[in-house]
């Protein structure tokens, strides 16, 4: 990989303040190299959220700069967020359609978003025909098809069940892998962020602020067995223990 | 006139669910089970028309002296007088299809113009703050009310009709399709924000499809209002060739009660049928997704 030294995201002392008096965010001091991929975890109503929505530019901070280097941004809900009348294949090629992208380029790009995470032969289907995890894939390859250099993930596993959620944690990373992106992602679960990342941190409880930072050393990609390394529960266990020390 | 469609429209709706195919049956032998099941469903509203049929006979013949009868004619003299006698019947039809040409018209007019009114109004929050309240009094100024200074402005023939038909369908077609319009998930919204939607395109490949069953709703309000104005238009503007309305109104004041009857039978029937023509068409265009969607989101 060609060192670079520029960063795919940079957040410099972000604070952001709703009109109600709430600090969501406070100072916060953030930067995602390309390859990078950094996981968030936090109790709930931190501002995880409210830190993915400024990385995006849905939010505007109302102090300090976000900045993202290439505007390919690439943004997966915590629902998938179809639209339920398109077919699969129409919901994936939606965001290069909306940009003005060719038909016959836009098609060959959704397909091979469909084949990477695995939903070949489902390109008619409606979203409603499909299962929880299955929809989740959909919407993961329509923010891989415009090949970002930035994802960022909102808990986007969130509402799966155990099993689903472990094996659409392994195709992402295995997705990471092959494709190589910068990427923040958003999770109240600390294996799951351990799993994925190769640096997770710790935010505190309301006014959100980053306490503690970890390094997770494995190399991508990483076998599903992992999960059940001694090391891999030393690391876990530490970031469990940040978690609790800030939520206090 | 209302009171007319409205038991008919509740036939209609209990006959759709009855016939449900997708019933499970806990039964040894499904097929049979099922299909006697369905076979009841379907007597059902047959059986209720029997009853009202002898009821109606009853009225005719128990209730009223042979002099005071014209109050109401037994059915099968309904049959033989009016339907049956084709130089009877086919001004009728003339008329129903009249009418019929007045209620589509206005239900056109009505859906372009609320429509496009939603649409407008969700663009722009000014609009709908400074326009929605005269919607909401254009519903509740009573139709009679100002029916003659519709006649004023609009003559006393066709327009006038298919203008009252307009005034009574707007308000469920603007209200319905705000509703649609202003309920698409913000995380949708999001979405295309995200992607630098232009206006246009927000509201032509999301908000609109996101309303599509909200519209749908309202056209099918909408479309048995529409019929309703029609037929109030046909009684209080008669120029030019007779409405249903104008001729329920003739055969009353001639105490022709067989004709009356028919023709009220005739417009019910209209109205069930557009109710019928829309329910379907809604069905067509939203249902393969929305059902499905309701069911499988969240």
């Amino acid at each position: 990989m060609v060192a670079t030294l520029g960063t795919a995201l940079r957040l410099d002392g972000v604070e952001k303040r709703f009109p109600n008096g709430t600090i969501a965010l406070e100072k916060v001091e953030l930067a995602i190299a390309p390859g990078d991929f950094v996981s968030v975890v936090g109790p709930s109503g931190c501002g995880k959220s409210t830190l993915l929505r400024l990385a995006s530019g849905l939010d505007q901070p109302t102090a300090g700069t976000v900045h993202t280097s290439g505007d390919r941004v690439g943004y997966v809900f915590q629902d998938a967020t179809l639209l339920p009348w398109r077919s699969v294949l129409a919901n994936v090629e939606l965001p290069a359609e909306l940009a003005g992208a060719d038909k016959a380029e836009r098609r060959e790009r959704a397909r091979d978003a469909i084949r990477l995470v695995g939903l070949e032969g489902f390109e008619k289907q409606l979203p409603g025909q499909l299962s929880g995890g299955m929809r989740m894939r959909v919407s993961l390859a329509r923010a891989l098809m415009m090949r970002p250099s930035l994802f960022l993930f909102d808990e986007p596993f969130g509402a799966l069940d155990e099993m689903t959620r472990m094996r659409m944690q392994e195709e992402l990373q295995r997705i990471f892998a092959e494709t190589g992106f910068a990427g923040l992602f958003i999770t109240h679960s600390v294996t799951e962020a351990v799993f994925l990342s190769s640096r997770v941190l710790v935010m505190s409880a309301r006014p959100g602020r980053i306490v503690a930072e970890f390094e997770v050393p494995f190399p991508h990609p990483r076998p599903a067995e992992l999960r059940y390394d001694p090391a891999f529960a030393r690391i876990a266990g530490e970031v469990s223990a940040a978690l609790r020390g800030g939520s206090q | 006139m209302s009171t007319d469609t409205t038991p008919a429209t509740d036939a209609v709706t209990k006959t759709a669910a009855g016939t449900d195919p997708g019933a499970p049956t806990p039964n040894l032998r499904p097929d049979t089970a099922h299909s006697g099941r369905q076979w009841a469903a379907r007597l059902a509203p047959v059986a209720s028309l029997a009853v009202f049929i002898g009821i109606w006979y009853a009225v005719s013949y128990l209730l009223l002296t042979p002099e005071r009868r014209f109050l109401v004619p037994p059915p099968h003299q309904v049959l033989s007088v009016a339907f049956l006698d084709w130089a009877r019947l086919e001004p009728m039809l003339l008329a129903l299809s009249l009418t019929a040409q007045v209620a589509l018209a206005g239900l056109v007019i009505a859906a372009v113009l609320g429509i496009t009114a939603a649409a407008l109004m969700s663009r722009a929050s000014w609009l709908e703050r400074s326009l929605y309240p005269y919607a909401v009094v254009l519903q509740t100024v009573p139709i009679l009310a100002i029916v003659p200074l519709i006649g004023l402005w609009f003559g006393f023939g066709f327009t006038s009709r298919v203008v009252v038909c307009v005034l009574i369908a707007l308000f469920p077609m603007i209200a319905n399709t705000l509703f649609g319009l202003q309920s698409v998930d913000r995380a949708l919204h999001d979405l295309f924000t995200l992607q630098k939607a232009s206006r246009w395109d927000r509201l032509r490949k999301l908000e609109m499809p996101a309303a599509l069953p909200s519209v749908f709703t309202g056209l099918r309000t909408s479309s048995g209002l529409s019929v309703i104005g029609a037929i109030v238009g046909d009684m209080f503007f008669k120029q030019g060739s007779p409405g249903i309305g104008t001729l329920l109104d003739v055969y009353r004041s001639r105490l022709q009660s067989e004709e009356l009857f028919a023709s009220i039978i005739l417009a019910s029937l209209f109205g069930i049928a557009v109710f019928a023509v829309f329910t379907l068409i809604g069905r067509l265009a939203v249902g393969s997704w929305h059902a499905s969607a309701s069911a499988g989101e969240r």
